[in-house]
């Protein structure tokens, strides 16, 4: 059986489809067989991030209306064998994705892989919905910024309301924070909340922080997961991220000022 | 700690003015989050009922629905204007 992660927000531009290449690579380079869907029907890129969107021939609503099969949907990752992606439709309606559609892909995906990573779209409308219904865990990645904090607290009631888990009175699903964009020195300086502030309101599992890192950028120009730039410290962040998922005990980083001689002295911004 | 930490920390931080804020707030959303749908409705009856007999104004009622393991209370709390308290 496979273990289906959602990775969802509820505000956009977060780092969603970021966290979930990251995730969904990370998983796979430690040898699991790994899936990651594109639940953003209508504005898809997670193909661009993960850099094959050149190769995109079918779609997860074109596997629902039984155009196509699964396997002549999924694309195999160009950098690990272990890694498929099946992309988001680009044109056609979001209605076209159905609960039972999202429950067949899930159930067929799940005698395969190891893990199903889901992006979900920002918002709380269909696509969001049936990202979130069938999770065994989630990704809520948060900015440290007040609608950020806040949207993904309203995430936090819906994932233990509207989910299968929560419907059929299971155990639920388990939620993890991810802190994307954090600024140590700007926490510092009291511009920006901290991790103890998001943590007092949200109080959720801390798989990471992930630090406000230029890579993320020329990562997602290049169309490779930020994983893959292992001298990043956003890569670094998301190899520890992925590391604590799977059990492994790592201390977390990226949560301090860098030190030294002069940012001591001065208190650099 | 540095020496311009001791005079940044003398200003209020526009980060713990956010934490605050969101404090409030996301208490405020959870705990109606957890209240019935109907609730609203069923407070904008009731004042117009309680209206066709005294004359308040709708901030001076609050309702409010708390669950415990075995019950439910519904509690209605209404002010009356002075002239109606005998």
């Amino acid at each position: 059986m496979a273990r289906i992660i959602v990775v969802t927000s509820g505000k956009g531009g977060v780092g969603k489809t970021t966290t979930s290449a990251a995730i969904s690579m990370g998983l796979a380079k430690k040898g699991h067989k790994t899936v990651v869907i594109d639940f953003d029907v209508g504005l898809r890129n997670l193909d661009l991030i993960m850099g094959c969107e050149r190769r995109v021939v079918y779609d997860i609503i074109n596997v629902i209306n039984g155009e196509a099969t699964l396997n002549q949907a999924l694309i195999k990752d160009k950098n690990c064998n272990l890694l498929s992606i099946l992309p988001a439709s680009q044109t056609r309606n979001k209605d076209a994705l159905t609960l039972e559609g999202v429950e067949k892909i899930l159930e067929e995906l799940s005698k395969d892989f190891k893990y199903i990573v889901c992006d979900s779209p920002a918002g709380i409308e269909t696509g969001a919905h049936l990202a979130m219904y069938f999770a065994d865990d989630a990704f809520v990645v948060t900015n440290p910024e007040v609608s950020s904090v806040r949207d993904s607290d309203r995430m936090l009631g819906l994932l233990s309301s509207k989910s299968r888990r929560a419907e059929r009175g299971e155990e639920p699903i388990k939620e993890y924070l991810l802190l994307s964009r954090y600024s140590p020195e700007r926490v510092k300086s009291g511009e920006m909340l901290s991790l103890d502030d998001v943590q007092d309101i949200l109080s959720l599992h801390l798989l990471g922080v992930i630090p406000e890192s230029k890579s993320v950028l020329t990562s997602s120009n290049a169309g490779t997961p930020v994983i893959l730039d292992e001298k990043s410290d956003a890569g670094q962040a998301y190899a520890d991220i992925v590391a604590r998922y799977l059990g492994e005990t790592r201390p977390h980083r990226f949560i301090d000022e860098k030190s030294g001689f002069f940012r001591k002295l001065f208190g650099g911004k | 700690m540095s020496l311009l930490d001791y005079f940044r920390s003398s200003k209020a931080s526009s980060a713990s003015l956010a934490k605050e804020r969101l404090q409030i707030l996301v208490a405020y959303e959870r705990s109606s989050d957890s209240q019935p749908a109907y609730l609203p409705e069923l407070q904008k009856e009731l004042l117009a009922v309680i209206q066709r007999y005294v004359n308040i104004n709708k901030d001076a009622m609050t309702i409010n629905l708390e669950q415990t393991d075995n019950r439910e209370t519904l509690e209605l709390n209404i002010v009356l204007p002075d002239a109606h308290r005998v």
